[in-house]
């Protein structure tokens, strides 16, 4: 049950993304060329509504809709974040997207960029290859 | 309505929508809102290879996995019930910048003239399509999330990681577009 309404949650978020334009290669195109807004406005709103929505929970220690209580787990800062998100932002240029596009523009019938999500699946397994060695 | 729908949808109602991801992956399960994990789930589900870092119940993170089997979902049910025009709209200046790159077909959401089957084996094809791909999934990994789980829900709850992981996407985009684009065009 929980975990079919992921799958509806997972579906408004395919929509939204391909109505959006945010799975358009061109879209991540004119943010990396700082061109349109349109980009900086989606993430940035998402940001401030998931913000607000954080600091409510947080506030009224509101639960879940089985009344579990709602915990944030703490992240510290590593030096992964700054190695991996460059690598990360170089594959989102190329790519012209993040997973949650990637998912969305198989969907979309671009079947070519089941390449790519596979490619995506091998640098995770990758990742975890190596995860020893790498400084974090 | 539908009409209204069948439209591109600006990103001012976009980019709320996509924020109410994240108090509902909470309400729903006390889930944190992210997409790549699901990554981490497939490879420890279907080739776990004796590897440490996926040696642990990805069964009880199957939720994830409907969350991005529903995006797949997401994107042919818009396809084919909520289009009705294929043109992408693109500022002006970086169409024509792309096209003194060498591109002309603006149609659809990816330049097909790169991202083809035909185009794959190219040294093109290599470095937007398979090289891309893996930075992508090594990167998110390494990185700890990627555009959901640190721009959007980490980013929402104030953690520093996460803006550090951030300004790494941009510094990494930015230097593909604008020093590598120039020499693999």
């Amino acid at each position: 049950m929980k975990n079919l309404k992921f799958l509806i949650l997972g579906i408004i978020f395919g929509i939204v993304l391909t109505k959006s334009e945010v799975i358009s290669w061109f879209r991540i195109q004119e943010m990396f060329r700082f061109e349109s807004i349109h980009m900086y406005g989606i993430i940035g709103l998402a940001i401030i509504i998931g913000a607000i929505s954080i600091q409510l929970i947080k506030k009224y220690k509101l639960k879940t809709f089985y009344g579990e209580g709602i915990t944030f787990e703490h992240k510290p800062v590593h030096k992964g974040a700054i190695y991996g998100g460059l690598i990360f932002g170089c594959g989102w240029a190329l790519t012209g997207a993040c997973p949650g596009p990637l998912f969305a523009l198989v969907g979309n019938g671009y079947s070519i960029i089941l390449v790519s999500l596979l490619s995506a699946l091998f640098g995770t397994w990758v990742y975890g290859y190596y995860q020893n060695k790498l400084p974090h | 309505m539908l009409e209204l729908i069948k439209q591109p949808w600006p990103w001012y109602i976009s980019g709320p929508i996509i924020g109410l991801m994240v108090p509902l992956s909470l309400f729903i399960a006390n889930k944190t809102f992210g997409i790549s994990s699901s990554l981490r789930h497939i490879c420890a589900a279907c080739m776990p290879g004796n590897i440490e870092f996926f040696k642990y119940n990805w069964k009880k993170e199957i939720w994830s996995l409907f969350f991005v089997g529903g995006v797949l979902l997401g994107g042919v049910l818009t396809n084919k019930f909520l289009s009705n025009e294929a043109r992408i709209h693109i500022t002006d200046s970086t169409k024509q910048e792309l096209s003194a790159l060498g591109i002309s077909d603006f149609t659809s959401y990816i330049p097909v003239e790169i991202f083809s089957w035909n185009n794959l084996f190219s040294m093109q094809g290599v470095f937007f399509i398979i090289i891309g791909g893996f930075m992508v999934g090594f990167g998110a990994r390494w990185a700890g999330g990627c555009t959901s789980g640190h721009a959007i829900s980490g980013l929402s709850n104030f953690r520093l990681v996460s803006l550090i992981a951030v300004l790494g996407f941009f510094a990494g985009g930015l230097f593909i577009t604008h020093l590598i684009f120039p020499v693999i065009f």
